[in-house]
């Protein structure tokens, strides 16, 4: 597979990223979203604020009826338990919002010119009756009607629409590049375009449901929260249900309100008005850094993946083989070696041509401010290009000196040829390079009427790009085993795996064998995620459990993998996964802080409740509230506050480093466990100091 | 000696005398049920029985077989109870109806209240052919249960969880029975009476006539501690000094109570092919255990030193100390036999009591029905602290996701509903509150007790509610039978799912579920669900009368 897709993958201009935090403003303009979402058919959709929305109706209610500060008051927190809750999905899919509108703007109505039959005859239809199949003609200047690929020319396309990339990039037939996304435009020539989506369905649509999270449906571990979180609703419904009898036998029957603002303390509402603004907020990390996941499901998975699949060239490695080192034979010095290495490389354009010039200029003196190609040329020299039959390259000079770079069979043969001898080290320093998984070069030379001599050898190798090392070893330490995928012969790959740190390695991979590591992988219980971008990758991103397909890859690519990286980097997988992490880690998070809420909220309310009864009980008002009616109207307050308090942190996410579960696990539970048990104690009593100066409260 | 000192000793040698008997006891269990090995007397028995013991059973037929098994167990134990005027050894003892119901469901679901006074409701044939034999099923079908889900978590990719008929019969051939014999034979040396006498005329020192009957005690004694039963031969149960004459026998009882429910854990780490998971199963319980004994010695000693410094309700053989061990581990066993009153404690420590039953009897709980509990609080945990490491959350490889955590959900959801339920229902219906001996918090605290006690399968009673009346033997009948088979239901539902997923293989990503960090969040969830569920009913009552 080519992954040499990295040629639009570094800046992007256009869309700016939006910042994670959140102000106060958009707190402010998602309120009237948030009073829409007041709707019962709304609210239904979550168990734990539907309790909550039905007993603001029944405070309302008997507020109403019997009028009192109290009363009123726990209404009114009530309703602004359930906007707060709402408030916070309102100002997730705020984000998503703007981003569609600019997709909008793209998908404008087209018409397209199709083509009638096999025939070069055209007929102009909107770009909505377009079907499978149909071919339609692009020129210049022109949008691309619909999804599909290119089947005849070549063009420029500005993709800037969907990628945020102004810089156009070229798509042709046949090959890994031929997809073509509607709603872009073609810059240059004509192409003509086999359409492979249906319109409503295209490329385009699907991001813009994505992104105002339209097409959001429950993840399966947000649905098993969602249980658990009704059960324990369920649960403290009973416990509230059977408190009346038990206090009614003690002589102390309560009123409603409080019976109501106990269950709404004690059922989880700050984790259930957070739930989905996190699962949005989740995929919203993803689209700030260009990735589309196809589902809520796939970014789960992204968190459970213990096995990478990546590509060595472009994601592990710079893509290209660089000089890295000369190594004198036969009695040459380094700087005689780097001379006519710089010589016979200066006319090769090649990537590993320009590293072996780059190395000479920066270690040696190699003059070449006055030595160029064009100067060389003119006092008479003779460049001489690599070919598949001499499998050399190199320079005649005008004072007729020959420099000659190749193969190491070739050049010693050449050396022979003109009267010279192989070095006897000259096979041990092709031999040490080649085992070490670089690619030897060897250098000769011969001056005018003395025999040829053999330099040395350049030694090229694959560079592991900066940071990788350390990236697969935070990778290991969060349990996720990275396999490299390579064409080259299991001894070079064997080598760049060794210098990368990766944990294992498939060599001379074909598709097929691919398909297999996924599979063997997958029998074992592991998760696996890879990128693609090949049409013969689809199978692969298909049967991977995290499949990001490359943007600049095939359609077949995109169809078959679950995720798209809009800037087709594959490093990208990386981050993905963190994503990934992040979203569970968030989850449970606030999660276990909203469970540890209710240890206070017993302490405020129960002795509220039955302190008049028993005064002994007054003993467990630990926080030494004022009275009941502000302890309760405190604990309901909190409740709602805290919903707001965690906005931030529900669309941030938690704060997350790779490491050990087990060292996430103690700091997690320390911060929200542990934290969630004692943070509401204050911040009752904080609000309890307040409210007790309402008048009434007593 | 003082009484902290020879408190401190019994205490000691009881943990001694566990730690060595869990580990060769719950590795001979682990052999038990994986040897494909059969005894010929068992090979009649599944003839009998019409079963195939080399076929094994996915979760619904094993299910069923539980459900039939149980079904049959309380129509024949009805009728023999209703029968036994007719029967031999019979004695004039007499049951109500309702009684009877009662008494049939509470000795199978392993929950053993007796709202009937033993010796004069249930004669020796009763005791013999029906109680006893009951004492041994009701505890294997409990181990049964927690064995098939034990494998869901060591297999993968397969249906079947065992043979219900081979793991029950296996149960009592290889572990109760045997067990119990010798345990028989011990106790009858140690002083505990086992024949077949007529009852005993006597005089008492105050010159009143008394007729004092003996029995089969040392046998039923034995099982009845050992399958955490604690049906008791005699009202006073094992506060009579027939079934528990001296310290001796007192220590080894409590022993025996205990001995089942830690050592499965031990069983549960060999068969899963992970000790480790053993150990902290076993951690956890034993935390909990041991944090009650704490609890309620502390808060007996304390109440007991003052003015009014009292032995009510306690045997002057076994002293505070002695009493406030077995209480602890009778309340948190699920087996409910008392060697001294439980309504004479403490608010403080009648609270503890209470509590370790509403933990769902999960430290270290009934013979297998505490080990399961205990693994769906692990699940629980997982499932919340889980997600907090990045992952889907897994327990053992196995994914817990919808299903799992629904039917785990639902198991923590049943015993809290009955309790709350039907104790509401009761202290507010005169019919109900007309058996309470006191009024107030105590009173309240003796009701709520009682469908603590029958919902969560103990048996043990707090004494001061006269239960033996139609509406309270109907309803603590119905907690007791939902108390029992609909959990079962749920876990082996949930056995039926984990057996059928993959194995995942742990990585430094998995969340350790063997380390201290796990155990403590163990202590944190169980008391925490159990804390938040029942604060306010406590509150109203034990806590009410310690803080008053």
């Amino acid at each position: 597979m080519s992954t040499a897709t990295t040629t639009n993958s570094t800046t992007r201009s256009t869309a700016p990223k939006k910042a994670a935090g959140m102000s106060a403003a958009s707190l402010v303009a998602a309120l009237p979203q948030a009073l829409v979402k007041l709707d019962p058919r709304h609210v239904f959709r979550s168990p734990v604020i539907f309790v909550v929305w039905v007993g603001s109706l029944l405070t309302t209610v008997l507020a109403i009826i019997s009028p009192s500060t109290f009363s009123v008051g726990i209404a009114i927190w009530l309703w602004i338990t359930v906007v707060f809750a709402n408030m916070a999905e309102a100002v997730a899919e705020g984000r998503g919002k703007a981003q569609a509108a600019t997709l909008r703007a793209a998908r404008t109505e087209t018409v397209a010119r199709r083509l009638v039959g096999d025939g070069p005859d055209e007929e102009a239809v909107p770009g909505s009756e377009l079907r499978l199949g149909d071919r339609v003609v692009v020129e210049a200047g022109q949008i691309i009607p619909g999804d599909g690929d290119i089947v005849e020319g070549v063009a420029t396309v500005d993709e800037s629409a969907i990628t945020g990339e102004s810089a156009p990039v070229i798509r042709e037939s046949g090959g890994d590049r031929c997809a073509v996304t509607g709603g872009t435009t073609v810059l240059s020539d004509r192409i003509v375009v086999k359409i492979t989506t249906k319109p409503g369905e295209t490329f385009i649509d699907r991001m813009i449901a994505l992104v105002e999270g339209a097409s959001r449906q429950k993840t399966p571990n947000e649905i098993a929260l969602n249980i658990l979180l009704a059960t324990l609703t369920i649960i403290f419904l009973l416990v509230v249900i059977a408190l009346q009898p038990m206090a009614a036998y003690s002589g102390g029957t309560q009123k409603v309100v409080v019976l109501i603002a106990l269950l709404v303390c004690l059922i989880p509402t700050t984790i259930g008005a957070l739930l989905s603004a996190i699962g949005i907020a989740g995929m919203d990390r993803l689209v700030q850094r260009n990735v589309l996941a196809m589902s809520g499901r796939a970014v789960e998975a992204a968190g459970d993946v213990s096995t990478l699949l990546l590509d060595k060239t472009g994601t592990i490695t710079l893509g290209n083989r660089r000089a890295t080192e000369f190594v004198p034979v036969g009695g040459a010095t380094a700087a005689d070696l780097a001379d006519a290495a710089y010589l016979s490389s200066l006319a090769d354009e090649t990537p590993e041509g320009r590293s072996v010039v780059e190395l000479a200029d920066a270690n040696y003196d190699t003059g070449s401010g006055d030595r160029t190609v064009a100067g060389l040329q003119r006092d008479g020299a003779t460049f001489i290009e690599f070919s598949a039959q001499t499998r050399m390259s190199g320079v005649d000079l005008a004072s007729g000196e020959l420099v000659r770079k190749g193969a190491g069979s070739q050049v010693a043969a050449w050396v022979v040829e003109h009267g010279g001898t192989e070095p006897a080290d000259l096979k041990a320093e092709v031999d040490r390079v080649a085992s070490s998984g670089g690619t030897p070069l060897v250098v000769a030379k011969q001056q005018t009427g003395s025999p040829a001599t053999v330099l040395g050898v350049i030694h090229l190798k694959d560079v592991v790009k900066p940071g990788m090392t350390e990236r697969f070893t935070q990778l290991r330490t969060m349990g996720i085993r990275t396999v490299m995928i390579t064409g080259d012969n299991p001894l070079t790959a064997a080598a760049i795996a060794k210098e990368a740190g990766v944990d294992d390695f498939l060599a001379e991979a074909t598709p097929e064998d691919k398909m297999a590591l996924i599979r063997k992988e997958q029998e074992g219980g592991r998760l696996v995620a890879m990128t693609g971008d090949g049409t013969n990758d689809a199978p692969a991103l298909a049967q991977a459990d995290v499949g990001v397909a490359m943007n600049t890859g095939t359609s077949a690519a995109k169809e078959a993998g679950n995720m798209v990286d809009l800037d087709s980097d594959p490093t990208k997988l990386i981050e993905i996964v963190a994503i990934g992490k992040q979203l569970l880690i968030t989850r449970g998070a606030l999660t276990t802080f909203s469970i540890a809420n209710d240890v206070a909220k017993y302490f405020a309310i129960i002795p509220a409740m039955f302190t008049g009864l028993f005064p002994g009980l007054g003993t467990l008002n630990i926080m030494r509230l004022s009275t009941p009616n502000s302890a309760v109207l405190s604990a309901v307050i909190f409740n709602a506050l805290v919903i707001v308090v965690l906005i931030p942190l529900a669309l941030r996410g938690v704060r997350y480093r790779p490491a050990s579960a087990a060292s996430m696990l103690r700091r997690n539970l320390l911060i929200y466990g542990l934290g969630g048990v004692i943070s509401p104690f204050i911040g009752i009593k904080i609000i309890d100091l307040v409210v007790s100066l309402i008048p009434g409260m007593k | 000696m003082n009484e902290t000192l020879s408190g401190l000793l019994t205490i000691g040698v009881l943990v001694v005398m566990l730690a060595v008997a869990h580990v060769p006891l719950g590795n001979y269990m682990a052999r038990v049920y994986t040897t494909e090995r059969h005894l010929r007397p068992e090979r009649w028995l599944y003839r009998l029985a019409g079963a195939d013991p080399a076929k094994e059973q996915n979760w619904k037929v094993y299910a069923a077989s539980v459900g039939a098994f149980s079904l049959f167990s309380i129509v024949l134990l009805f009728l023999i109870i209703v029968a036994q005027g007719i029967l031999p050894f019979h004695n004039g003892e007499t049951m109500h109806i309702d009684t009877a119901v009662n008494t049939a469901i509470s000795f199978v679901t392993n929950t053993n209240w007796q709202s009937y006074a033993g010796e004069a409701g249930t004669s020796i044939s009763v005791q013999a052919v029906g109680l006893t034999v009951q004492n041994f099923a009701s505890a294997a079908v409990g181990i049964a249960v927690v064995i098939a889900l034990i494998r869901a978590f060591a297999r993968h990719e397969t249906s079947l969880i065992g043979n219900f008929w081979v793991d029950l019969v296996r149960t009592v051939t290889r572990i109760l029975l045997p067990i119990a014999v010798i345990v028989a034979v011990l106790l009858v040396v140690a002083g505990v009476v086992q024949n077949l006498a007529a009852p005993m005329a006597v005089t008492g020192v105050t010159g009143g006539a008394q007729s004092i009957p003996g029995g089969l005690v040392a046998s039923q004694e034995a099982i009845k501690e050992l399958g955490t039963n604690g049906g008791g031969f005699f009202n006073a149960n094992s506060a009579h000094p027939f079934e528990n004459p001296n310290a001796l026998t007192n220590l080894f009882e409590i022993f025996l109570l205990l001995v089942i429910p830690f050592s499965l854990p031990r069983t549960y780490g060999v068969m899963v092919g992970d000790k480790r998971q053993g150990w902290s199963i076993l951690g956890f319980m034993a935390i909990l255990w041991g944090a009650a004994v704490a609890l309620v010695t502390w808060a007996e000693v304390a109440a007991s030193s003052g003015v009014a410094g009292s032995m009510e309700g306690r045997e002057t053989r076994f002293g505070i100390w002695a009493s406030s061990l077995f209480a602890a581990s009778t309340t948190s066993t699920s087996t409910g036999a008392v060697n001294s009153l439980h309504d004479s404690y403490s608010g403080a420590g009648g609270a503890v009591l209470l509590l370790n039953m509403m933990l769902g009897e999960i430290s270290p709980g009934g013979t297998g029905s505490g080990l399961y509990g205990a693994l769906v609080v692990a699940i629980i945990a997982v499932f919340i602290a889980g997600l907090m490491v990045g992952r889907t959350p897994e327990f053992l490889g196995k994914t817990i996701g919808r299903y799992e955590i629904t039917l785990s959900a639902l198991y923590t959801l049943v015993t809290p509903a009955l309790v709350l339920v039907l104790g509401g229902l009761a202290i507010s219906l005169p019919v109900a509150k007309a058996g309470l001996l006191n009024s107030g918090p105590h009173g309240l605290t003796e009701m709520i007790y009682a469908f603590t006690s029958a919902a969560n399968n103990n048996g043990s009673a707090f004494a001061g509610l006269t239960a033996d009346q139609p509406y309270l033997n109907l309803t603590l009948a119905l907690a007791m039978l939902l108390g029992r088979f609909v959990p079962m239901l749920l876990i082996l539902a949930l056995a039926g799912r984990l057996v059928a997923q993959k194995k995942r293989p742990a990585t430094a990503g998995t969340m350790p579920t063997h380390t201290p960090l796990f155990v403590s969040l163990l202590v944190g969830v169980a008391l925490i669900v159990t804390g938040l569920t029942y604060f306010p009913t406590l509150a109203l009552g034990p806590i009410a009368e310690a803080l008053s």
